[in-house]
């Protein structure tokens, strides 16, 4: 559809949003990024049945450990939308940056690599 | 399995305070069963502290290490080649665990990351529940397989008290009321006969009361 979206946003994809780890959601954090969405697919559309529902319930789950640690649990959302609805694609890019944009970059340094095994 | 819940970061922080060089330790047995301080809560939590530290501009360094078990020398031995390099140890094993570590290795200070709580099984997949205290003198066999000291929460022993209602402690109303458990069993096993059977008064040195306990069998000894 040809339609822009802020170029902030970086996405990685994943077949799933049920495979969406809360590690890999920590680890993003660690390497400095300012905000975290995931956007799955409409609730009770998941193609594997209830991935998009458990990501819904990691994403509360690392809201909590956010607001813990102080960065504050509004850095990480969960949309959903269909394959089909680019135009929702776009608002919601739209929506999360302009959000973390008002909460200003993230307070953590962009570190040596996550991990420290 | 031995259940145990994480402390706030909050108290992780304070405790931590003084220290740059952490050697985070899980453990992959009972801890790992209840979703505490196994490998992936090891994880969780390592990254908790970069984060915090970081966010206020200072440095942490977090080991991490999940060990077999911490109750037995053999696994905690593991890290003697690099526990010197670390400042101190934040295990994330139950109290026997944590304990052991501070045991085996003296000179350093080990911190407890758990409140171990209670012994317990897996009802779901995120819930344990517990069921049994260590009273050291099981009366399972007379209670159609249900625990009167765990599951009652004065641990009667011989019926329900008038707090029972509806098959719920008055405790809270969730919880179910031990005794009424026992006399279902009972009933569904044709077993109601033992419901009559007074179990004595409890001797509760057999129990943490006696002091604490130490279990021996000569014939393994080396």
């Amino acid at each position: 559809m040809r339609l822009n979206y802020p170029p902030n946003v970086k996405i990685v994809k994943v077949p799933c949003t049920g495979r969406v780890d809360i590690l890999l959601i920590l680890h993003a954090f660690e390497s400095g990024v300012d905000g975290v969405y995931l956007a799955g697919c409409l609730e009770g559309e998941c193609h594997f049945l209830r991935g998009n529902l458990r990501a819904k319930k990691r994403v509360q789950y690392v809201k909590g450990l956010l607001d813990e640690v102080g960065l504050g649990g509004n850095r990480i959302e969960m949309y959903n939308m269909s394959s089909a609805q680019g135009q929702r694609f776009a608002e919601v890019a739209r929506e999360m940056t302009e959000k973390i944009r008002a909460l200003g970059p993230s307070p953590v340094k962009r570190s040596k690599v996550a991990g420290g095994k | 399995m031995i259940v145990a819940n994480r402390k706030s970061l909050e108290e992780i922080l304070a405790m931590l305070k003084p220290y740059k060089k952490v050697l985070l330790l899980g453990c992959n047995e009972c801890v790992t069963v209840c979703a505490t301080g196994g490998e992936r809560e090891v994880g969780v939590l390592a990254s908790e502290l970069r984060l915090s530290r970081s966010k206020d501009g200072e440095e942490i360094e977090v080991k991490e290490q999940t060990l077999e078990r911490q109750c037995d020398h053999e696994y905690i031995d593991q890290i003697r080649p690099f526990v010197g390099d670390y400042e101190v140890i934040l295990s994330m094993a139950c109290g026997a665990g944590i304990q052991y570590v501070a045991e085996k290795y003296r000179t350093k200070v080990v911190l407890p990351a758990v409140n171990t709580t209670f012994l317990g099984v897996t009802l779901e997949q995120g819930v344990w529940s517990e069921r049994c205290q260590g009273c050291g003198e099981c009366v399972l066999h007379m209670t159609g397989g249900v625990c009167p000291i765990a599951r009652c929460a004065k641990s009667l022993l011989n019926g329900p008290c008038g707090g029972s209602s509806n098959g719920k402690c008055e405790v809270d109303k969730d919880t179910d009321c031990g005794w009424q458990l026992i006399i279902d069993r009972l009933k569904e096993l044709g077993q109601l006969d033992k419901y009559e059977e007074i179990i004595p008064v409890k001797d509760w040195t057999s129990s943490r009361d006696g002091g604490p306990r130490k279990r021996m069998r000569e014939d393994l000894k080396l």
